[in-house]
């Protein structure tokens, strides 16, 4: 049986959502129906709804489901720039997801935005000081400022806080990209709100709910243009037949981060252990991302091992068993060089060193054990293949 | 695994011989294209998925790893090089020297595993003292030992080729078919797997920007102009547009393509004849003769999909500014070349074009031509 240290990428569905949503699939009945099943049906969806919105810490009204993370975060985005026109210009931190960049740089290309990258510095973290001077610049123009709650690769925390105090001071709405932080801090909508959030897109897949389904919570106050037309479901924001099954597993997902604290404490003792057992066995290694307990992702630990490939450690590892990640894009099954690492201004050799290792509620000392145990042989063959396929003429 | 049906039918021969198998799909291209197309059959998305298809159906991990790097610095760009120096370059063949049996072989040494194994039909023997030798598919239809013909004692010690003995195309079909392969009925792949839609001529020249200049007859003659010299191969007949026929109004050919100078020499098909060719660069593949500084006989083979030819091959010593100096073994540091002279003429010999020296079916070496010998003339041709 394999170690799975990659629940970053997708953590196992909760046995008690699975059994939620089999169940669910089993009732007939459209939301959207008048008759009595369809009352059930929509009973089922707004009471999911609800439970959605306590664990961000919004009004039930402020949840608006999507297919998934992907999708809330080009409604934010997409939604946010075209309620905003004719304002062009789109502030956004360098080492987001590609899901905020390929959306950005789209808006670019046929929207006639204005992309502006922030710089973020060795630990990953959004310079405060470049994001109030960009704005500076003409304010008045600005659409948007998307950014990351926590760094999908390297874990690092923003300040989201802090970023949506500089836009509210001249009402620029701010989209949160919490995909990865959900589920492992808390988040509370109604204060981000208040400080001049606008939007903030979640996935149910990260947190133990299915794949297919996402949220964006979406502030009373803010307006955004749909991407989708038909039936005109959730506030026309929406359009689409809503997935009733779905939105109940994702909300007995949601139900279970109660225990979050408790959760966390356990999630970054293990961590601990793999960080320390790591740098102890390959003594060359660095820890990337910001190395305080208190500003980073308690399941997420990323390594660059220099003079390797990070490929080539993900493969070594994976024959023996235990399944982790480069953390970075894949195209075709080629991993990039981490674009993050490159945002924190890393070398493209330790960029391409990068493994993302993320501990989730199945891990134990035992599975973090293995892969130490594992790691010392992969990292000398590693070593040893180099980056000769990166050189001509070896 | 490239995504074709030789691949996929070798790695389930290797399963089934009991080793352990992991399918290895390489990236040569940093942006490839989404679906296949025409002639091509690998380097897509789709070949990519085809691949791991396959390697799910054998039941064995498949990896995608990206070699596009190293490919366009040693295969494409060393392909535009050669043709800019008006050479004839087989770029399969630099894929097979630097990267299949070099830097995956070697990534793949490094990682643990012993052997890289390919859908290759080419046949590994080894001899009474555990050396190995390359010899010709049982399918000479689909022999492409040719195309092996660089690699070396060492790397034949880590390579394994299980359809070699395969009687025919149709029966790997048949066997993919068999094992329920979806690449059972895939198009082989033809051309040049980086250039997407087979132009090779329009390829290029949009790499190396033609340049008018003359052509000539053997005598220095000016007969006409082209439109860059590099566009066009020894051998070739048409597009050469000279207003004005040939005394004897014979058709005339290109005999030479010179870059330096951007000129085009063209005469009768009689001087296409050459006689001796030479290289300065060549391998022995597997054991080395003992003494290839004495003439002995062989067969020579000029391109993958010519007949081999008797030949008589010998290393001879090179001597600085000899008429055997060229432009690609001046400066190289050779100090000897072979020479190969086939038993009748051979026609369609380019510098730049590899010869792969036979001993039977035995692959013994092989070398890149820098020159050639024309049998009607004493001149000598060098790129």
């Amino acid at each position: 049986m394999a170690i799975y240290l990659d629940h970053a990428a997708t953590t196992p569905m909760l046995p008690e959502a699975i059994d939620a949503y089999v169940r669910a699939m089993g009732v007939v009945g459209n939301p959207a129906s008048v008759h009595s099943q369809g009352q059930n049906a929509k009973r089922m969806l707004e009471e999911a709804r609800e439970q959605v919105a306590a664990s961000l810490g919004c009004d039930p009204i402020e949840v608006v489901f999507t297919g998934g993370g992907t999708e809330a975060i080009n409604l934010g985005i997409k939604g946010l720039f075209w309620a905003r026109q004719p304002r062009t210009r789109i502030l956004v931190p360098g080492g987001e997801h590609h899901a905020t960049m390929d959306t950005v740089e789209w808006l670019d290309r046929h929207e006639g935005a204005v992309v502006e990258w922030l710089p973020l510095d060795a630990v990953g973290r959004i310079d405060l000081a470049a994001v109030a001077q960009s704005i500076a610049a003409n304010p008045d123009d600005i659409a948007l400022i998307t950014c990351l709650s926590a760094n999908n690769e390297v874990g690092t925390l923003q300040p989201v806080a802090e970023v949506a105090a500089l836009a509210a001071a001249h009402g620029i709405p701010v989209h949160v990209d919490a995909v990865a932080a959900y589920g492992h801090v808390p988040i509370d909508f109604h204060a981000l709100s208040q400080a001049g959030v606008a939007a903030l897109s979640v996935s149910a897949h990260k947190i133990g709910g299915p794949v297919g389904i996402g949220a964006l919570a979406l502030s009373r106050r803010a307006t955004v243009e749909p991407l989708l037309h038909g039936g005109g479901q959730q506030r026309q924001v929406r359009s689409g037949t809503q997935d009733v099954a779905a939105a109940v597993a994702f909300a007995v997902a949601a139900n279970a981060l109660h225990d979050l604290p408790a959760e966390n404490a356990r999630i970054s003792a293990l961590r601990e252990r793999l960080v320390v057992g790591v740098s102890s066995a390959v003594p060359s290694v660095v820890v990337n991302g910001d190395p305080d307990p208190q500003n980073h992702l308690p399941g997420t630990a990323h390594f660059s091992f220099p003079g390797c490939e990070g490929d080539s450690l993900l493969f070594l590892l994976d024959v023996a068993g235990i399944s982790v990640s480069t953390g970075s894009a894949c195209q075709a099954g080629v991993a990039e060089p981490s674009h993050v690492l490159r945002a924190m201004g890393r070398s493209e050799v330790e960029a391409r060193g990068a493994l993302r290792i993320t501990l989730g509620r199945t891990n134990t000392e035992a599975d973090v054990d293995a892969l130490l145990a594992a790691l010392p042989a992969a990292h000398v063959r590693a070593a040893r293949a180099g980056l000769a396929d990166r050189m001509p003429g070896r | 695994m490239s995504g074709g049906v030789d691949s996929a039918v070798a790695a389930a021969r290797m399963v089934e011989a009991g080793h352990e198998v992991v399918g290895v799909h390489l990236a040569l291209s940093r942006m490839p294209g989404t679906l296949r197309t025409g002639s091509r059959g690998c380097c897509t998305v789709e070949d990519s998925m085809d691949a791991q298809r396959a390697a799910n159906i054998i039941g064995i991990p498949y990896y995608v790893w990206d070699f596009s790097e190293r490919f366009k610095l040693d295969v494409v760009d060393d392909f535009i090089a050669e043709y800019a120096a008006g050479r004839t370059p087989n770029p399969c063949m630099r894929c097979n020297e630097r990267i299949k049996f070099a830097a995956l072989l070697e990534k793949a040494l490094d990682l643990g595993f012993d052997a890289v194994a390919t859908g290759h039909y080419a046949t590994i023997v080894t001899d009474a003292d555990g050396n190995r030798e390359l010899h010709r598919a049982s399918a000479w239809a689909k022999d492409q030992s040719y195309v092996l013909g660089v690699l070396t004692q060492d790397q034949l010690a880590h390579s394994m080729f299980p359809l070699g003995a395969t009687p025919s195309k149709a029966e790997v079909r048949a066997e993919a078919a068999a094992r329920g392969f979806s690449v059972a009925n895939k198009p082989d792949s033809y051309d040049i797997c980086f250039i997407p839609d087979g132009d090779t001529r329009g390829w290029l020249a949009e790499r190396v920007p033609p340049a008018t200049g003359d052509i000539l007859d053997r005598d220095g003659n000016t007969l006409g102009t082209h439109d860059g010299a590099a566009a066009f191969t020894v051998g070739q007949r048409k597009g050469l547009q000279i207003g004005t026929p040939a005394a004897d109004g014979k058709p005339r050919f290109v005999l030479e393509v010179r870059p330096i100078s951007n000129t085009v020499i063209v005469g009768p098909k009689e001087a296409l004849a050459i006689k001796k060719i030479a290289g300065t660069k060549f391998t022995w593949c597997g054991v080395a003769p003992a003494h290839p500084e004495i003439a002995f006989d062989c067969d020579v083979q000029i391109r993958a999909h010519a007949d081999p030819v008797p030949a008589v091959a010998q290393v001879v010593p090179l001597k600085a500014g000899s008429s055997a100096e060229t432009s690609a073994s001046r400066g190289s540091g050779a100090t000897t070349e072979l020479v190969i002279i086939p038993a009748e003429p051979l026609t369609g010999v380019a510098p730049g074009q590899t010869a792969v020296v036979y001993l039977g079916t035995r692959v013994l070496g092989q070398c890149t031509i820098d020159r050639t010998v024309s049998a009607v003339s004493a001149v000598a041709v060098d790129a």
